[in-house]
């Protein structure tokens, strides 16, 4: 068995793309950010290579190519982003005044929080990047000397976080300008917060996910300096 | 064709982006010089938005399944992610919401501050 599903050479992409499409599934059923579908397929398919005792090294070595897309895709971004600058031309001071603000403060308490839990090197840098979106998350984790798949669910997490306690966050903290609650979600918990910013409001939907791409250029800006303080 | 087009022009701006990650002696994904660099050229009319709009759509649309490979890897640190895990879960938390506060709360104050001007 092990075998004969080492010897489809797709089985990797075929495993990815199926158990994606359970985790969609389960997300349309269930419409709960809790059945994030990334997970689901993370889990799904680490609960079928070990089952199948499939070799995990030959594994990577035949998804890579798939990870090899996030760079054409990231660099994507920028057209949403382009459309997004000139919808937002009045307010774009205020917006990345706070995008700038949370990035910082989300660099600066992820810093001190892992000092004070005295995490090496390794997983410090791995959370650093927790509250962007994964495609610039994970590079600057692997560049960096993390451990980007420590990153990816860090982030995820985050984003899930950030989705089911959005609404609830900005009624505590009196959040109640659509454009600041839009900053508040895509710089906090990127894309996945961004559609809970959605629902709230169209508004704060755009706004969220033009600060999720400002944060991700602005921690990798800032990534180096943060670094050399440690 | 009409996507090998677009996607010849985004590989390009990839491409490029990656040289500058070379070049450049700083520790930035060659995604992010990637991205402003295709920026710049939508932002100057160099490229229209409809000469790379389908691909980049595209792109994105898969973009949370590329990442699936990524997180399968963390069953080789899971020992050192389960020995922190405490740790890892209250900074994840903790951060998640000072982000959404600091950065909501600085622009609303901004904006209102604009308003009354």
């Amino acid at each position: 068995m092990t075998e004969l599903l080492q010897d489809i050479s797709l089985f990797p992409l075929l495993l990815t793309l199926a158990t994606y499409q359970l985790g969609l599934w389960c997300q349309k059923k269930t419409r709960s950010p809790l059945c994030n579908p990334l997970l689901i397929a993370t889990a799904l398919s680490i609960a079928v290579l070990l089952l199948t005792d499939f070799d995990l090294q030959l594994y990577q070595t035949r998804s890579g190519w798939i990870t090899w897309l996030l760079t054409p895709a990231t660099v994507s971004l920028a057209v949403p982003l382009y459309g997004q600058l000139k919808a937002f031309k009045n307010q774009i001071g205020a917006i990345l005044v706070g995008v700038a603000a949370g990035t910082v403060t989300s660099l600066f308490f992820i810093g001190v929080l892992c000092g004070v839990w005295q995490l090496d090197t390794a997983l410090t840098v791995s959370l650093l990047p927790k509250s962007i979106t994964t495609a610039i998350g994970v590079v600057l984790s692997e560049q960096n000397g993390g451990i980007p798949a420590l990153t990816s669910a860090a982030i995820v997490i985050t984003g899930i976080l950030g989705n089911l306690v959005g609404s609830f966050a900005c009624k505590i903290l009196r959040i109640t300008d659509p454009i600041a609650q839009g900053v508040g979600l895509g710089t906090a918990s990127h894309v996945i917060g961004t559609s809970r910013a959605t629902e709230i409001d169209p508004l704060a939907g755009a706004v969220s996910s033009l600060s999720l791409v400002i944060a991700g250029i602005l921690t990798s800006v800032l990534f180096p300096l943060v670094l050399l303080l440690r | 064709m009409k996507y090998i087009t677009q996607l010849l022009y985004i590989l390009l701006f990839s491409g490029l982006g990656e040289l500058l990650e070379r070049v450049i002696p700083l520790p930035i994904p060659a995604a992010i010089y990637g991205l402003v660099l295709l920026l710049i050229a939508l932002a100057t009319g160099i490229l229209k938005t409809a000469q790379v709009q389908d691909a980049a759509n595209w792109l994105i649309s898969v973009m949370p399944v590329l990442y699936v490979p990524i997180c399968v890897k963390i069953l080789e640190y899971w020992g050192v992610i389960s020995q922190n895990a405490a740790a890892i879960i209250t900074i994840i938390v903790v951060s998640t919401f000072l982000v959404l506060g600091v950065s909501g709360l600085v622009t609303q104050w901004l904006i209102k501050r604009g308003k009354r001007k």
